[in-house]
């Protein structure tokens, strides 16, 4: 089955203390599998709320425009049926759950995966053997399994949580949401390595990023600009660079 | 209208008047209901809970446990399932409708502990439900553990049996004695079927350097009514460490009147309330400071769902000769539906100038983020509930320092709230 992401005249608006803000003004974009796109752009460019879109969080309005995973209206699944389809986002803030055991934590999201996927479950044993190793490939310490999820977690950590997450959900469509932002170098490095390890003819990924640091890491097949809510320009790997040289402004001013 | 006229526990009074014996403490009881009847509702103690639903009850005269009941009973104590968390073998009083089940009971000899031979109480336990108890009350457990013995883990059992239309009514008065450096972990479970009213009242002794753990679970019959009190005197360097875990019955009530009377006391009163549908629980407690450098810690959560109403009343009163006083109180309440309803009273009355003393409520719907980013992994959102609801719980369930008792009560909320949503 194909997964081509495919997004059509998108519309949205965020219901913000009973106000309507529209924030996307018609984005179009075609992810087909085994690609990888960096979408770029200005603060408030509307780059999480795309991500959020496509997670299915509830404070966002779609107003107008379709998006599709394969053959399936990505916009009418619920966020849960939006994870078992194969979409992952990683959060730009990752959330903290004081309470809950990141082990059990990822075991019943793993678990809850595979059900919709018609595989079989994993017990605490097996799933614990798997998330060792993801750690141990991932350069995690296995401690951070022990804790609450993300709960005084640093920055960095919390990132490494969202790329274990996503390593064991092992999606078919990965958002990024600025997982850059704040790391330094070694957990910069941790990140591209999740990603690049699930390269494959069946996975694709949109990173949404300011800076062209992570693009060195993950080398993405297209880059996209950003801004007020739609996407002005397309181009490859080498657009990035150009941006991280001149700044947005030309190109701002260039679209509008 | 005379005072007779308005007197709203006529007809347990009746009740009583039908018995063949009394005993000082019954007739103290009833002399306190002939006098005050049972506390409306412009009683500041009762401003939140309200007991017509008791009051307005017709009560069943039978008195004595029929064979039937008592088989109902048995079968409610199997469903306990006690051999799935390794309780089979522990030693157990087991009451039915207030009288003492020797058939369903568990009584080993143990050397330092006795069940029949705690001295009976002589004088009333504090509020209205205590004296009704005084008055109604035959039986009760009377655990007595020796200087300086651990007697392991006890388990008191309650099981309600209603039958049809008219209310039943149980006042088990239990004694629990512990001398000087004994230990014990009591693990009182409450059930039972049908219409009923549980009032057992707990006289307890924690004697110098004695610490007793008590842990409650109230799983009622939902249209049962349970009123418990339980009082505590703590002696020198003695600790009393509870928590009530409230899950059933149609109208809750646990009263909790706990003394610090040497230095070095601690008392813990926490607890759970897992409510919806109609439900009302309260949990009042009264946390008395009589000595210096006592420490008394009360975390107490609320889950509120449908219509339901959970109350926590909570004092702490600090004499003047209780300097180096450390208290803590903390009520904290989720609102799972826009009807659920949480009244919170924390009141501090202190007289000392040298203590630490604090208090929090919080109250609020679960977090949206929280809920997304389960389901974002994938998670169903009945399930994300039931994670982020167990999660708000846990650290209250993880007061409870006896591994065995907490387990059954955690496995109570897990079949409580499965039951609920399911």
């Amino acid at each position: 089955m194909s997964t081509t992401l495919t997004i059509t005249g998108l519309h949205a608006k965020i219901d913000d203390a009973g106000t309507d803000k529209p924030i996307l003004k018609g984005v179009d974009l075609v992810v087909p599998p085994g690609e990888v796109h960096a979408i770029m752009g200005p603060n408030g460019s509307g780059k999480s709320t795309l991500s959020y879109v496509l997670s299915g969080r509830a404070d966002y309005e779609v107003t107008a425009g379709s998006v599709t995973f394969g053959d399936q209206d990505l916009l009418a699944l619920e966020p849960e049926a939006r994870a078992a389809a194969g979409l992952f986002l990683a959060f730009q803030a990752p959330i903290e759950l004081p309470g809950v055991n990141n082990a059990n934590f990822l075991r019943t999201a793993v678990n809850a995966v595979r059900r919709a996927r018609g595989e079989t479950e994993l017990d605490a044993v097996g799933f614990l053997k798997l998330a060792r190793a993801e750690c141990k490939r991932l350069g995690i310490p296995d401690a951070m399994l022990k804790r609450a999820v993300n709960v005084g977690f640093s920055g960095g950590e919390k990132k490494r949580n969202e790329v274990l997450q996503m390593s064991l959900l092992r999606p078919r469509f990965a958002i990024l949401d600025e997982t850059d932002s704040g790391l330094d170098i070694d957990a910069l490095r941790i990140v591209a390595e999740g990603v690049n390890a699930l390269r494959a003819p069946d996975f694709s990924a949109l990173i949404i990023t300011h800076h062209q640091r992570l693009l060195d890491y993950i080398v993405p097949d297209h880059v996209h600009v950003m801004s007020a809510g739609r996407i002005i320009r397309s181009g490859g790997p080498e657009l990035a660079r150009q941006l991280e040289a001149e700044g947005y402004a030309n190109l701002i001013a260039e679209a509008a | 209208m005379n005072a007779f006229d308005s007197n709203n526990a006529l007809q347990f009074l009746a009740l009583y008047d039908r018995r063949a014996s009394s005993s000082a403490l019954s007739e103290a009881g009833a002399a306190c209901l002939r006098r005050s009847g049972l506390p409306r509702r412009d009683v500041e103690a009762w401003k939140y809970t309200d007991l017509r639903p008791l009051t307005a009850l017709a009560l069943s005269s039978d008195d004595l446990l029929s064979d039937a009941a008592l088989e109902t009973a048995a079968g409610l104590l199997r469903e306990l399932a006690l051999e799935q968390v390794g309780l089979s073998a522990t030693p157990r009083l087991v009451f039915v409708n207030g009288r003492f089940a020797a058939a369903l009971s568990l009584m080993p000899e143990l050397g330092g502990v006795s069940w029949q031979d705690a001295p009976a109480a002589d004088a009333l336990a504090p509020g209205a439900m205590a004296a009704l108890n005084a008055m109604l009350g035959h039986d009760g457990a009377a655990v007595h553990v020796s200087a300086g013995v651990e007697a392991g883990r006890v388990l008191l059992v309650t099981l309600g049996v209603g039958s049809g239309g008219e209310a039943v009514t149980g006042h088990p008065q239990h004694r629990i004695v512990l001398e000087p450096e004994a230990r014990l972990s009591l693990l009182e479970i409450a059930r039972g079927s049908g219409l009923y009213v549980n009032n057992p009242v707990l006289e307890i002794e924690v004697k110098a350097g004695a610490h007793l753990t008590h842990v409650r679970l109230q799983d009622e019959a939902r249209e049962a009514l349970h009123l418990s009190t339980v009082r505590a005197m703590v002696a020198e360097r003695g600790s009393y460490d509870s928590f009530s875990l409230a899950l059933g019955a149609r109208l809750a009530r646990h009263e909790v009147h706990a003394t610090m009377s040497g230095r070095g006391g601690e008392v813990q009163v926490n607890g759970a309330q897992l409510l919806d549908g109609q439900q009302h629980a309260d949990l009042t407690s009264v946390i008395a400071h009589k000595a210096p450098a006592c420490n008394s810690r009360q975390t107490v959560k609320n889950v509120l769902s449908g219509r339901s109403r959970g109350v926590f009343q909570g004092k702490i009163v600090v004499d003047r000769i209780a300097q180096k006083t450390d208290g803590y109180q903390m009520n904290q309440a989720l609102l799972l539906s826009d009807e659920a309803e949480i009244d919170t009273k924390p009141e501090l009355e202190i007289y000392a100038d040298d203590v630490k003393c604090s208090h929090g409520a919080t109250a609020g719907a679960l977090n949206e983020d929280q809920l997304f980013y389960l389901r974002s992994r994938g998670v169903a959102v009945a399930e994300a509930r039931a994670i982020l609801v167990r999660a708000f719980l846990a650290d209250a369930l993880a007061l409870i320092d006896d591994e065995v008792s907490r387990a059954v009560l955690e496995r109570a909320v897990d079949a409580s709230w499965n039951r609920r949503t399911g």
